[in-house]
């Protein structure tokens, strides 16, 4: 392949995205030396492998086209299953993880069901279960903080340095990750996936089970927000109420800032990774600088804003 | 000839069924509540319920005429709170003062919708994450404002919005009325008005037939800003002071979208309208106040919030049992 070749095939949402996290590192070095330490860089990319987590069932939904707003109550329902399911003696403790994920699963299918089946638009149907998972949790813990136990798995996935002093959250990041680019690049259902986000008819034409498919990334996605909930939970030892709320946009900013179409079939899970990066630099520069809660959301939005003008910018209609 | 006037009124029920839909559905909720009320129909349930109906009404009819262009804003609620905290700084003193305070809430609002539209029709990003980024900017002006709860407004004005004309009509009522029929009339009847229902069908297809797109979507966005502005306006004169509470920002978007939904607003773009989104949020609104007097414990509350609003959305799937083709599932 020649030199002009590669750099055809190279995203330019990808390279746009890497320009703004080196403009981002080099920024935060000139405010304090510390900030290329690879101590601190390491701390930033355990605390993006919670975000990524997320992302990624995120990522999976929009290559779909569809949205899934239920992201910050089943990431709650995975921190509170895990923690009450630890808070047990016996096979239940020991179960915490799986039992944590199917919630979440189950979340997802339901999500799934709505909107591959009832054909209800995912946004208003991914709100409503959201509305319920809420209300379950509401009613789990009776109003109250719910147990904060976590087990000694969700510890060591969440906090631990097991290999060459990498965080194990990284690692499983990475696990996940590589996994779906398996999947979206190297199988018919990760095919379909892309197409189904250009043209759900085209797909169901060609005999792509359609609705199989849709309500399988949902279901991902939930069980990935769940899981994200677990390692919250091993991280802070404790699941609280809205637990999730803050990972709503910044998981949609950064699928969309990798490049990622909002309208779905068009995207790459590299660029999701750098997205996620970028949003957790932005974040960690921003309360290292100490500026006001008001000043933060101000300068979050404009960035996101200015970037998505850089290269995120939809077709004009002609015609 | 009678069959002709009979076919229209046929196609005007068809293409109203959403709203009074959601009407009869409102009508038949609120006379339960009544019924079960304690108190009854008296002039003081009746203006509570229609104060917060109103809140939610005013957010919602903001959120309905993007998603008419296809588009959707997901800032009507940091708006709806920014002008609360504008509203709450600005709205006192003098009547003349007021009257330049209530000025002020308005612009900003205009302003927080001019700046949605100049990023979504100028920037051409999508207005999904286009405004939920726009709206993180808001909620961060509205801390900057009001860095803690606070702040006044006239208290006679305020007792004047929230109040009740004759002790018989809420006058909020009055003001939705009013803004109904004084914005949302002559807009939907306007080059622009038509046009944003003509984007929402066929982006494309408006173009190509001249219509003035740019300038109708921009005109949405800041429609937009304007009635969330005038919710804001109410809030602040039910509770006397602001606050910039993001949650509560986010949870008036949320619902926003659902009144839409439940109106009978098609969130592809195209059909439906702000009476219709009205219907939709006091049929929400009311929900909650079932559950009250119903004496639901109030722990589970939410649980029963989120599964009727699933079974609302739900129901239009019954639209999937007319469908003849397999592949008119599928878009």
């Amino acid at each position: 392949m020649t030199i002009g070749g590669l750099f055809r095939r190279i995203d330019r949402a990808l390279v746009a995205a890497t320009g703004c996290i080196v403009v981002l590192l080099i920024a935060g070095a000139l405010y304090d030396r510390n900030f290329l330490s690879p101590d601190y860089l390491l701390q930033q990319l355990q605390v993006a492998a919670f975000l990524g987590v997320i992302a990624t069932g995120v990522m999976l939904v929009v290559l779909l086209g569809h949205i899934d707003l239920s992201i910050p109550w089943v990431v709650t329902i995975g921190g509170m299953m895990s923690t009450a399911a630890a808070g047990h003696d016996g096979w239940a403790g020991s179960l915490a993880i799986p039992i944590a994920v199917a919630s979440g699963l189950a979340i997802g299918v339901i999500n799934g069901i709505g909107v591959a089946y009832l054909r209800v638009p995912s946004m208003i149907f991914t709100l409503a279960t959201n509305a319920i998972a809420q209300g379950l949790m509401v009613v789990h813990t009776s109003g109250f903080a719910p147990e904060d136990h976590a087990t000694p798995a969700m510890h060591a996935l969440a906090v631990e340095r097991s290999i060459l002093g990498i965080p194990n959250a990284v690692v499983v990041w990475g696990v996940i990750g590589a996994g779906t680019v398996v999947v979206l690049k190297r199988t018919t259902f990760g095919r379909r996936v892309y197409a189904i986000g250009n043209s759900e008819r085209a797909v169901y034409l060609s005999r792509g089970n359609v609705r199989r498919i849709v309500v399988a990334c949902f279901a991902i996605a939930g069980a990935c927000s769940a899981f994200a909930g677990v390692l919250l939970a091993g991280y802070s030892t404790k699941a609280y109420q809205a637990m999730g709320d803050p990972y709503l946009l910044p998981a949609i900013a950064a699928v969309v800032l990798g490049g990622t179409s909002i309208l779905g079939g068009r995207g790459t899970y590299l660029g999701t990774v750098a997205g996620v990066v970028l949003v957790t630099l932005l974040q960690s520069m921003l309360s290292i600088m100490q500026i006001s809660e008001a000043g933060r959301q101000v300068i979050y939005g404009a960035v996101i804003i200015v970037m998505l003008l850089v290269y995120g910018r939809s077709a004009k209609v002609v015609s | 000839m009678t069959s002709r006037r009979a076919t229209d009124t046929r196609y005007w029920l068809a293409s109203q069924r959403g709203p009074l839909l959601a009407a009869a559905l409102f009508t038949a909720m609120f006379a339960l509540f009544v019924v079960e009320h304690p108190a009854g129909l008296s002039a003081n349930v009746v203006n509570t319920a229609a104060n917060k109906g109103v809140l939610l009404a005013l957010v919602a009819i903001a959120q309905t005429i993007p998603v008419l262009t296809s588009g959707l804003d997901l800032s009507v609620g940091s708006v709806f709170v920014l002008s609360n905290c504008v509203a709450s700084s600005l709205v006192a003193g003098s009547p003349g003062e007021v009257a330049l305070g209530v000025a002020a809430v308005l612009a900003c609002g205009l302003l927080c919708g001019a700046l949605n539209g100049l990023v979504v029709v100028i920037g051409r990003l999508q207005p999904i994450i286009a405004t939920l980024a726009t709206g993180a900017m808001y909620t961060g002006v509205a801390l900057w404002l009001r860095p803690a709860p606070g702040g006044a407004i006239n208290e006679d004005f305020a007792d004047v919005i929230t109040g009740s004309l004759g002790d018989r009509v809420p006058f909020s009522v009055i003001l939705l009325v009013a803004v109904v029929v004084v914005i949302w009339i002559p807009y939907r009847r306007s080059v622009l008005g038509r046009a944003a229902y003509a984007i929402g069908s066929s982006e494309q297809a408006a173009y190509m037939s001249g219509v003035p797109v740019a300038r109708a979507k921009f005109v949405a966005y800041v429609l937009a800003g304007l009635f969330a502005a005038i919710a804001g306006l109410v809030l602040t004169c039910l509770t006397y002071s602001g606050e910039a509470n993001a949650l509560l920002g986010g949870s008036y978007t949320l619902s926003s979208v659902a009144a839409v939904v439940v109106g009978g607003t098609s969130l592809y773009g195209g059909a439906g309208g702000a009476i219709g989104t009205i219907f939709g949020a006091f049929v929400l609104r009311t929900i909650g106040d079932l559950l009250f007097v119903f004496d639901i414990d109030p722990l589970s509350q939410p649980l029963f919030l989120g599964v009727v609003l699933l079974i609302a959305v739900s129901l239009g799937s019954f639209r999937l049992l007319k469908v003849k083709k397999r592949l008119d599932l599928y878009r």
